[in-house]
């Protein structure tokens, strides 16, 4: 499998605290990867500087096929180029129904004119209501985003993610504040997700991370603690330390 | 899936009957208006009243400007009123342009020889530029003898403005509170700028007579007034449609998820800055051209009429209407500017205390800034909201959900068929 993104010695400090600390990480194409660590480990900084919210201060961040440098692309270019991100707290346009959402999120040309002009295809709207289907939403296509519940914004937004079509799916803390039920439905969706695309997930939760069966990489001060699988990771003297304290 | 849980394309006027109900009753005030006219009906209504509502309408379709850069795009722009300001100005310079050419060549028609350009020129300069101690055309005059320049004037300045402004506030990330005082310097500089005698528009003075039409003297302004609140009521009606059209698709769905979340908006890939560029610069368009049907309605304009303060005048409006509907933007816009006519023109009564007389003419901003307070904590839906009232009654929104308790009852979508 090549690699879709490759970050190498990226270093981030504020205020001069170092969030991020000579990081390097790799993902192949369609490989399901999470990213676990404790609070203040650098895990959303991290993706902040892949989705080109914050600038690294030194390092490489290199991109898909051509290789291309996210450094110097702005997030809705990043986004475009195949980077979808679900934020920790859900965020989607409570005001709106669940269909403009993911109308919104489909891929489309991103420009002013071109969705000033937009008129949605038949195809468009079955994708809409295939994708509804999949985040178990079919029933409220219609109902306010605002009115769902936690969990079904939860969903909603990893649908609207799976309708931009990214090459690289970034996930913060998907299964917070949601019931066991519909964690199990959230690890399945992501697990389906990784069969096409490359998927990270950030999480706290190691029951959960066990569920997806995947390579874990361990951050602690905002560096690579330890990779491989989770059995591997757990077994290992430091992040045992890190994780139980000294 | 079935497809009956998806929204069908129905026609634009059925899926916004709200458009429809607008432009009908558009049109019978419009028809209303002029049959009650001095000019063409029966005289119930004087000129200079045709005129306020002329002007009221050009003031409702400022508001819809603002609706949709503020109430639909968050970004609370006080600088809106600059561009109606400058439209006014624009179509401004030829009015006073022409005028003075007619009279300028009447005088010299007299004189034994044919007078040359030069002398015509500096005649109109003469007496446009004379208050300001000047007798040549600023560089800014160059296109005003021509009608068509003037126009697309209307249109360029102020849409050059907001381009240009808009580009470097919007690129720099300014949002919310500091991009509207950011728009209030920008209004205030441009105001003390016309101030100035030699800004090259007559400085306070402003440009006036324009509600005189060049070489239309024998027509009454009976008439003159009925032709610009047809007009008024057509580029209300037209802009009513364009914006309905902008807010109701993929447009609209993205310039309100901007408003709500700007940063998750750029995650999806949308270019945030220059979608809020096209708004901002189209609305500072659509102000231009009200401004240019409203001034030669008001007759003089000057820059005091550009201050920001007008432009706060235009928030209060569209807030107590109630953002984020175009309806309500232009109901606010109407009924506080024809209440505040009514107050400050000095027909409401005063109210005496005993010890102390409430004179509605001082009183009436502080009536008008509580209004504006108790809308935004108590009704922030402003007078719009009571619109919900009767449509909620109507037809309860179940939200495409079935109508039955059994299986297979019929479901929304299907009953509205």
């Amino acid at each position: 499998m090549s690699t879709l993104l490759e970050v190498s010695g990226v270093s981030v400090s504020f205020d001069g605290f170092k969030a991020i600390n000579n990081l390097s990480f790799q993902i192949a194409e369609r490989e399901l990867r999470a990213v676990i660590g404790p609070n203040g480990a650098g895990k959303t900084t991290f993706m902040d500087i892949i989705t080109g919210k914050t600038k690294p201060d030194e390092g490489r961040v290199i991109y898909g096929d051509k290789s291309v440098s996210l450094l110097k692309m702005s997030e809705s270019k990043i986004a475009q180029a195949g980077v979808g991100r679900k934020f920790q707290r859900p965020t989607v346009f409570e005001d709106q129904s669940v269909f403009d959402n993911l109308m919104m999120a489909l891929k489309k040309t991103r420009g002013p004119l071109a969705v000033l002009f937009f008129k949605p295809s038949a195809e468009d709207n079955d994708k809409v209501a295939d994708l509804a289907e999949q985040i178990g939403l079919s029933g409220a296509l219609h109902r306010k985003s605002g009115e769902l519940s936690h969990g079904q914004k939860q969903w909603l937004e990893i649908g609207m993610l799976l309708a931009q079509e990214p090459r690289l799916l970034l996930v913060d803390e998907p299964a917070a504040g949601m019931t066991p039920a519909e964690r199990e439905h959230t690890t399945d969706i992501l697990r389906e997700a990784a069969k096409t695309r490359a998927v990270v997930v950030v999480e706290h939760d190691m029951e959960f991370v066990r569920r997806l069966n995947c390579k874990v990489t361990v951050l602690h001060e905002g560096s690579v603690l330890a990779e491989g699988s989770l059995d591997h990771v757990t077994k290992n003297e430091q992040v045992i330390e890190v994780y139980l304290g000294r | 899936m079935t497809d009956a849980a998806l929204p069908r394309r129905q026609p634009f006027a059925l899926r916004f009957p709200s458009v429809m109900i607008f432009l009908a009753i558009l049109a019978l005030f419009t028809v209303g208006v002029t049959i009650l006219s001095e000019g063409f009906g029966i005289g119930v209504i004087s000129t200079s009243f045709i005129k306020t509502l002329g002007k009221t309408l050009c003031l409702c379709l400022v508001a819809l400007a603002m609706d949709l850069v503020w109430g639909y795009c968050g970004i609370l722009s006080l600088g809106h009123m600059a561009f109606f300001g400058l439209g006014g100005y624009a179509i401004g310079m030829w009015l006073m342009y022409a005028r003075t050419e007619i009279i300028v060549l009447e005088s010299l028609a007299a004189a034994e020889l044919p007078p040359t350009p030069e002398e015509v020129s500096n005649g109109i300069a003469t007496q446009i530029f004379g208050v300001v101690g000047s007798s040549e055309f600023p560089p800014i005059w160059a296109f005003a003898h021509s009608l068509p320049l003037q126009l697309a004037a209307v249109v360029i300045v102020p849409g050059l403005l907001a381009l240009v402004f808009g580009w470097l506030a919007f690129r720099s990330r300014v949002t919310g509170v500091y991009l509207s005082i950011l728009t209030q310097a920008m209004t205030l500089a441009l105001s003390l700028h016309l101030f100035q005698n030699d800004s090259g528009l007559r400085g306070n003075n402003g440009l006036s007579g324009l509600q005189n039409l060049p070489g239309l003297d024998d027509v009454p302004q009976a008439t003159v007034s009925l032709w610009f609140f047809w007009a008024s009521a057509l580029a209300l009606g037209l802009g009513y449609v364009l914006c309905a059209w902008i807010v109701s698709g993929k447009f609209g769905s993205v310039i309100r998820a901007i408003r709500d979340d700007e940063a998750r908006v750029r995650f999806l890939g949308y270019p945030v800055e220059a979608f809020k560029l096209v708004i901002f610069t189209l609305t500072a368009v659509i102000a231009g051209i009200a401004g240019a049907l409203y001034y030669p309605q008001a007759g003089i304009i000057n820059p005091a009429e550009i201050a920001p303060i007008a432009s706060i005048y235009l928030a209060v409006w569209v807030a107590i209407g109630g953002r984020g509907r175009l309806y309500g933007a232009v109901i606010g816009a109407a009924f506080v500017s024809l209440v505040s006519t009514w107050f400050t023109g000095g027909q409401a009564p005063d109210i005496n205390l005993g010890v102390y007389t409430i004179s509605w003419v001082d009183w009436w901003t502080v009536l008008l800034g509580l209004s504006f307070v108790a809308v935004t904590l108590y009704a922030p839906k402003g007078i719009g909201g009571l619109i919900d009232l009767i449509t909620e009654r109507k037809s309860p929104n179940r939200h495409g959900a079935s109508l039955g308790p059994d299986q297979g009852s019929l479901r929304e979508q299907e009953a509205e068929k």
